[in-house]
């Protein structure tokens, strides 16, 4: 539905602005992104898309961005420089979340109202399998090495796990209540998985596909119930977690190695997910409720800034420009 | 009289596998037994009540219960049957007592508690779907007996949290005639009562006429001497006159209870915290709206499936202790894990307030608390329940 003006008029205004790096953000009530300046900490673009946007993330190589437009039933395909739509791929119904394997090449996407993966290959647009899961996938993450793809199902509780050479599941485990987001982490030898009602990060041994620790999370003056662990992401080396919880406001930070919660920085208002900058020493948190983006300074754990995004942010990813 | 369903007979062959928990193989036979009643003439029918109305969130739980269990090697079947208005609910009951142990009821308290008393249903776990009646918490209690079903009590809680964050203070009450109106009115007033607000005039709508044609000229009359209040509740459990009242009162007022602004189980309105995808997928599967007794039908079957996941097990026995356990949660689409209240198997969840197109508020409201939970804060607490079947 873009009109061609509008291309016109963010291309005009990209030439004049883009010079630092940048934050994507999907507004999920706004069919937009906004594009957040790193240097000046402002919204410099906002960019339409499909209904309901929601998973963000980039190719390797930064040249495209790929969309969950989950009300339109596609992924859709934006050059980043122009925000003009390059083509849509099949994406299966209600495309909420997705991860691009270390291929550049494959997607793997969660069709939240289908309880189904879809593997979709992006060069040559095609659905190169789909693979029956739990109800309602949600959490996506492949393997460093792309051999193990894994989804999340919220009501089925379990995280699934994919041999990509065969697209079979090789192994189902249970987690706690509501599995939001998952992440590969220490070359690969760790899966984290977030459970959103259970109120706790599972952390799994990939070999053995067995759990290995478990997190919780405790914060002062919030009732157990409202503190939500959904979105994280790792520091440099991946030494500490931040972990984003929810309806309690607050981002944790987690010890990678002892498991133990450090600190809790308050946020925004029903905090889902986040991003770093290039060295990490920034974080962007989405925060659902208040519409707007928490920028926490890793260094000394603190939000510094929060900027007004659109309504309903929900997924960020970091895009270089230099 | 009685009709049974396809699934009962699959239902039925595999009531043998209850038990057997302890092989990786679990076989979870669950039957829904719906006593169907016929609802009283009402001045509208607007708003037909569905004909499967609880079967079809049924229905649901036990998709969503195969789904997982796929992975698990456990299976669901759900056996149906739907008492004719004139039927043995309680031999219906016996019937499937013999078959397997996990029964979902929907039907009015009377018979719920008829079932749970039967020697067959003694060491069975029953759900009741379908009973808002506070007794059934409270006195009326019994020990095998669940309750996804919010009460009144839940419902007019979280109302009266409302109109004390919005210093609604003074409250008059319109009830029907009929039993279940003078009960819920009942259960309205004493809540206003607990929170502190000043309960004003209570009226008996006791009117034969049309209000289809008659509303604006009879309601305002009808309210003139109501005094002041700043809300008017209308307990109408039958959905009978309740929609004649909003607008047409004497002074300008808002209207809540069963009309205007209501405490609802579940309803279209209800999007945040996932509820969306609930709501898809169960119109995918019925074709209408979620609807109160559907989630709470839902609930039930979906709280089994959790057990049974979690302990690998399907006899009743070790599924109501692990649910009435600390270690049970559901995920509800609700905004937090639901869980029972260990003194009167009631499932605590939060309230959605809604009115027709949107969602007003959800309670417990900010600032209502509780030592134990904030959802403890809306219907019977330990200290009130008064009952004492689950105490062992």
């Amino acid at each position: 539905m873009k009109l061609p003006i509008l291309t016109t008029l963010t291309a005009a205004l990209l030439s004049s602005t883009a010079l630092a790096d940048e934050i994507w953000v999907t507004n999920e009530k706004d069919d937009t992104i906004s594009v957040i300046d790193i240097e000046t900490l402002e919204v410099v673009r906002t960019i339409e898309t499909g209904e309901r946007p929601r998973g963000i993330t980039f190719s390797k190589d930064f040249s495209v961005v790929y969309i969950c437009a989950s009300d339109s039933d596609s992924v859709q395909v934006m050059d980043p420089d122009t925000g003009e739509i390059l083509h849509d791929l099949p994406s299966g119904e209600d495309p909420e979340q997705f991860v691009l394997a270390p291929d550049n090449r494959h997607l793997y996407i969660a069709n939240e109202d289908d309880a189904i993966t879809t593997v979709v290959d992006t060069v040559t647009r095609t659905v190169v399998a789909q693979i029956d899961v739990g109800i309602e996938p949600e959490g996506m993450a492949v393997s460093p090495d792309g051999k193990i793809a894994i989804t999340t199902s919220e009501t089925t509780n379990m995280a699934h796990w994919i041999d990509t050479e065969t697209q079979q599941l090789f192994a189902n485990t249970l987690v706690d209540s509501r599995p939001r987001h998952a992440e590969f982490v220490k070359d690969g030898t760790e899966l984290w998985v977030s459970s959103e009602i259970g109120g706790t990060i599972t952390v799994f041994d990939v070999a053995t596909q067995t759990e290995k620790a478990k997190i919780e999370f405790e914060v002062a003056n919030i009732h157990p119930d409202r503190v939500q662990p959904v979105g994280f992401e790792f520091t440099a080396g991946d030494t500490h977690a931040f972990v984003a919880l929810g309806p309690s406001n607050h981002v944790a930070v987690v010890n990678s190695d002892s498991y133990e919660v450090e600190d809790y920085i308050l946020v925004g208002r029903r905090v889902w997910h986040m991003d770093f900058n290039a060295d990490r020493t920034q974080l962007f948190t989405t925060n659902g409720v208040s519409g707007d983006v928490t920028v926490v300074d890793v260094a000394s754990r603190k939000a510094i800034k929060s900027i007004k995004v659109g309504r309903f942010p929900w997924g960020a990813a970091f895009r270089p420009t230099e | 009289m009685r009709k049974t369903s396809v699934a009962c007979a699959v239902a039925c062959a595999m009531g043998l596998g209850l038990g057997s928990a302890a092989s990786a193989q679990v076989e979870v036979a669950v039957h829904y037994l719906k006593q169907v009643v016929e609802a009283p003439p009402t001045l509208s029918n607007l708003d037909p009540i569905p004909d499967d109305l609880g079967l079809r969130g049924a229905e649901l739980g036990l998709e969503d219960n195969i789904t997982t269990g796929r992975f698990l090697g456990q299976t669901y079947t759900l056996a149906v049957t739907e008492v004719a208005p004139d039927g043995d609910f309680a031999g219906a009951a016996r019937a499937a007592l013999a078959e397997g142990d996990l029964l979902v009821l929907d039907a009015p308290a009377d018979m719920v508690t008829a079932v749970a008393d039967l020697p067959e249903a003694a060491a069975a776990l029953l759900f009741n779907a379908g009973a808002a009646d506070v007794a059934l918490r409270g006195d009326r209690c019994r020990a095998n007996l669940l309750h996804t079903l919010p009460s009144y009590a839940m419902k007019a809680d979280a109302l009266m949290q409302f109109f004390v964050q919005r210093r609604w203070d003074d409250i008059a009450l319109i009830a029907g005639d009929r039993p279940d109106d003078q009960a819920w009115a009942d259960t309205l007033e004493a809540s206003a009562r607990k929170f502190k607000l000043s309960f004003g005039a209570r009226k008996t709508w006791a009117f034969d006429a049309d209000m289809r044609r008659n509303a604006s000229q009879e309601v305002p009359l009808f309210t003139q001497d109501l005094g002041e209040y700043d809300v008017l509740l209308v307990a109408d459990a039958a959905d009978d006159f309740a929609r004649y009242i909003s607008f047409n009162t004497w002074r300008p007022r808002p209207v809540a209870g069963s009309e205007g602004l209501r405490p609802v189980t579940w309803h279209r309105v209800v999007e945040a915290w996932g509820a969306a995808q609930l709501q898809s997928r169960f119109e995918d599967l019925a074709e209408r709206p979620m609807q109160d007794r559907d989630y709470a039908t839902w609930a039930a079957l979906r709280a089994i499936g959790e057990a049974v996941t979690r302990t690998g097990a399907a006899d009743a026995g070790t599924l109501r202790g692990y649910m009435l356990s600390e270690d049970f949660e559901l995920a509800g689409f609700k905004g937090r894990p639901l869980t029972f209240r260990s003194w009167n198997g009631q499932l605590r969840q939060p309230i959605p307030l809604v009115h027709e197109r949107a969602l007003v508020a959800q309670a417990p409201l900010e600032g209502f608390l509780h030592q134990r939970t904030e959802l403890d804060t809306l219907g019977l607490d330990l200290p009130e329940s008064g009952c004492t079947a689950f105490e062992n």
